[in-house]
């Protein structure tokens, strides 16, 4: 048995404990770029200007943060009220479905800020609608969400791969992918905002979804902290026993939550597709939605940690591409290794630091560590 | 003076700013049964957890028989010969009696030898110390004072030369209470030595030769029990003087409010946990439920208050049926008038890692008074947290504090709080004290008698006695999920016990 919890400041608990997880990630990821061969700083160096160093590298960071703020708010909702979603990535991809079909049907018809409310409510619907099974078989059945969603990651992929070289494709074409969207069905790029600051962002494809990123965490927070069905969807996270005595229906929350969740994850492909590729390609998703699941555990869940997690996430990405172009030793590969560092330290072992940081807040100062009323709660 | 087989000089422990054991000396004779009592947080628990080396104390020494010994896991402790029973017990439960007690110490990879060393053992301690219990019996299949028992051989198979015992009476019948504190004199005996922890009182008195007090982490007295009342110890405990009888009027009941007909609960497994039951409750009466834990009253509860689906029977309230064997909705109910204090109030009646207004709504979150559309009126739930939080005394007077952090008794007065301000015509109450200091249990008792006095028929579930005694109206005893009996306030604790004990309905049924 561990001493108890002390609380720690909040800066210390949001910033201090996930700076030393990082710190430590990047030592660890700076040991495996010496094994092969490669010098750790000039790495580190590269790694950051890829991600930070010009108008476009930053552009590019912000529009790989996009997708990971929509996934990553996704699995937080859900973790809220204590599911795990797995299946961010599925949902995103089958929200991708429902955009093309509004692009594929309008792109010539409505300009752009048209299009974009109805993709957004096609995207949402989809992704929403793909998380509604498993919800419905964890809340009535009792299907472990775990299991389904990652089923449904699955399916979601052999159905568009199905969809992708059958209904949706152009014939003559010989690409799995749906032909170009018109203007129409295009987001406007948001880089003119650094070229305003004289920053040359090229063609990179920071665009409008990035606000819609900003406006649905606003959105997730206002709903988890200031809604009755937020304060219902925390208690069910928090105690499902509690949530049956205050007589909040257990099914309906679920499945209420999961479809939220899966709506979130299915905005992504507004900033995938309509943002940049302008056209529904396989397996669009790359991953987003894995890696949500680690932005969501770095930020606590939180919206206003989601996004900054979200952009460090968006600048391994960004500057990974960078680093494995500048050193050939470092591959791809490399990167994910780095980001799987990141996860397991910030996400895994997140409170491996946290006793001994604990110990010295106390020893410093006892005032400033919170202190459970409750002294003898021991055996 | 004989040689103290514990002593602690000096022990002191914090947890952050919260100095849980302040300079505390404690010395118990070998060969004597040495009883701890104090309110909930008093420090009792980390003090026997420091011994225990579930904890390290930030200063002071332990001494086993006259030396000092340093304690740092319960390993250490068990060496030093200390052995724990703890509240709750730690026993695997598809195991047997004999796989239990060598757990952790097979000795060797083949189980074959130490199981026929434990048999031979266990003998010899069921011969000195009567403490009989089938070796080859499943835990699961042994009522709760066996496995207590197997707890204690658990320690002396160890070679536990002194024993402590953490509140060992919560789950037990006076019966078996009475029949381990005959196995604690035999333990003292055989020159054992016994640390009782409790805030039962009457225990104290009953079995101890000496009895040590804590409050607010100090040790404030240690008198030789024959030499003190019960009066004196509460009144230590406090701090002040204590009423322990409630004082109260006549009841006058009316109609009514609660009628329960013919129900039948069972639980997830499918037993049968209340086996038709019927009563009434009128308003204007406090009707408690009195029975050891476990045997149906739980059960009975949820059902009423819409937690649990009936297999059958009806429920009425204010004379209109509840759906007690289908959905029965404890939100729709609290709306018609039920209010309901739940047993676990750690997992049910209340969500810990909310703030304290937080759970002030719980249950209640859909009035539109804490409402503003589909949006929480935080003023507004703020503000009727503040009012609460001064009329029942809650402390610290922090709304936005995490409720984890509120003491046993404050965290009870939150439910109970939350669920009279609503002002219902029934009120459901279980375990209203369980791990509640005595200065609240005083002002839970008095808020329960006024509600009666409002005119609000209250049903009480107490596996206290004393409690189910001197507030109930009228005493119903549950044993093995029915009503075996029932009795006026005057009933004695022995013909209460009996009843409890099951023993005359096993009469009637033969």
């Amino acid at each position: 048995m561990s001493a108890p919890y002390a609380k720690l400041p909040r800066w210390a608990d949001y910033g201090l404990i996930p700076l030393i997880n990082l710190i430590v990630a990047f030592l660890v990821a700076g040991l495996v770029v010496l094994l092969v061969g490669e010098n750790p700083f000039d790495a580190a160096v590269i790694l950051i200007k890829g991600a930070l160093g010009g108008g476009q590298n930053i552009a590019y960071t912000l529009y790989y943060a996009t997708n990971f703020i929509f996934t990553g708010l996704a699995v937080a909702i859900a973790f809220h009220c204590s599911l795990f979603n797995i299946g961010g990535e599925g949902q995103a991809y089958v929200g991708g479905l429902g955009l093309s079909i509004v692009c594929l049907a309008f792109d010539g018809i409505f300009p752009w800020w048209i299009n974009f409310p109805l993709a957004i409510v096609a995207s949402a619907l989809f992704g929403a609608l793909w998380a509604l099974i498993p919800a419905y078989l964890q809340a009535k059945r009792g299907s472990h969400i775990v299991i389904t969603t990652i089923m449904f990651n699955f399916i979601a992929a052999s159905l568009m791969v199905y969809l992708l070289v059958g209904p949706l494709k152009p014939f003559h074409s010989q690409a799995p992918q749906t032909r170009d969207f018109l203007p129409g069905g295009q987001l406007p790029k948001l880089g003119f905002i650094f070229e305003w600051m004289g920053m040359r962002v090229r063609t990179a494809p920071f665009n409008v979804s990035f606000l819609l990123a900003l406006v649905a965490s606003v959105f997730v927070w206002l709903l988890v902290w200031r809604t009755r069905f937020g304060y219902e969807l925390r208690t069910m996270g928090f105690s499902a026993d509690a949530a049956r005595y205050a007589g909040i229906n257990e099914a309906r929350t679920i499945i209420i939550t999961m479809m939220i969740s899966g709506g979130l994850a299915g905005l992504m492909a507004t900033n995938v597709i309509m943002g940049d590729q302008h056209h529904m390609a396989l397996d669009f998703a790359s991953g987003a939605g894995f890696v949500g699941i680690a932005v969501a555990l770095m930020g606590r869940s939180h919206p206003f940690g989601i996004i900054p997690a979200a952009i460090l996430f968006g600048m391994l990405y960004q500057g990974g591409a960078d680093l494995s172009f500048e050193m050939p030793e470092i591959s791809r590969d490399m990167i994910v290794i780095i980001q799987g560092l990141v996860i397991l330290f910030a996400g895994a072992l997140e409170h491996m630091f946290r006793p001994a940081i604990q110990a010295i807040f106390a020893s410093l100062s006892p005032r400033s560590v919170g202190v459970e009323a409750k002294a003898g709660r021991g055996s | 003076m004989a040689e103290a087989a514990i002593e602690l000089i000096g022990i002191n422990k914090s947890f952050g700013a919260v100095r849980a054991n302040r300079d505390i000396h404690l010395a118990v004779k070998k060969g004597t049964i040495h009883g701890i009592v104090g309110e909930n947080g008093a420090g009792k628990s980390t003090l026997m957890s420091i011994l225990y080396g579930f904890y390290q104390a930030d200063s002071g020494e332990i001494r086993v028989n006259g030396k000092p010994t340093r304690i740092a896991t319960p390993n250490d402790a068990i060496a030093a010969g200390i052995g724990m029973v703890h509240q709750h017990f730690m026993l695997v439960h598809n195991f047997t009696v004999v796989e239990n007690v060598i757990l952790g110490v097979e000795g060797e990879p083949l189980l074959r030898s130490s199981i026929a060393k434990a048999r031979s053992e266990l003998q010899r301690l069921e011969r000195e110390y009567g403490l009989e219990v089938d070796p080859d019996a499943v835990i699961e299949t042994l009522p709760v004072g066996l496995q207590q028992r197997v707890e204690i051989l658990k320690a002396l198979y160890r070679g536990a030369e002194t024993l402590i015992l953490d509140e060992p009476t919560g789950v037990l019948t006076p019966a078996e209470a009475d029949h381990l504190f005959r196995i604690l004199r035999q333990l003292k005996e055989q020159g054992k030595t016994v640390v009782l922890i409790t805030h039962k009182l009457r225990e104290i008195m009953a079995v101890t030769d000496n009895v040590s007090v804590m409050r607010q982490g100090t040790m404030v007295a240690t008198r030789k029990t024959a030499e003190t009342t019960v009066g004196e110890l509460a009144e230590l405990m406090v701090g002040r003087r204590v009423l322990l009888r409630v004082e109260k009027g006549e009841a006058n009941p009316g109609d009514f409010k609660l009628v329960v007909e013919d129900l039948t609960v069972r639980d997830t497994r499918g037993v049968t946990m209340v086996d038709d039951v019927s009563f009434g409750v009128r308003a204007g009466e406090i009707v408690g439920i009195a029975g050891v834990a476990g045997n149906g009253q739980s059960e009975l509860i949820e059902a009423i208050a819409g937690i649990r689906a009936a297999v059958s029977g009806s429920v009425l309230l204010d004379g209109k049926p509840i759906d007690v064997t289908g959905k029965a909705d404890p939100g729709e109910l609290r709306e018609r008038g039920l209010a309901h204090v739940p047993e676990d109030r750690h997992h049910v009646g209340l969500v810990l890692a909310f703030e304290e207004n937080e759970n002030s709504i719980l249950g209640y979150h859909d009035q539109q008074k804490y409402l503003n559309g589909a949006f929480l009126d935080i003023p507004a739930i703020r503000k009727d947290a503040e009012d609460k939080v001064i009329k029942y005394d809650i402390r610290p007077a922090d709304i936005r504090l995490k409720t984890a952090n509120f003491s046993g008794g404050n965290q009870q007065k939150i439910v109970l709080a939350r669920e009279m301000e609503q002002d219902p015509d029934v009120l459901i109450v279980g375990q209203p004290t369980r791990g509640v200091d005595v200065g609240a249990i005083e002002f839970i008792h008095r808020r329960l008698i006024e509600m009666r006095d409002l005119g609000k028929a209250v049903l009480l579930v107490s596996v206290e006695l004393d409690e189910i005694r001197s507030l109930s109206d009228r005493i119903l005893v549950m044993f093995d999920g029915r009503i075996v009996g029932e009795r006026g306030p005057d009933a004695t604790e022995g013909e209460l016990g009996l009843l409890m004990a099951g023993v005359e309905a096993k009469e009637a049924a033969e």
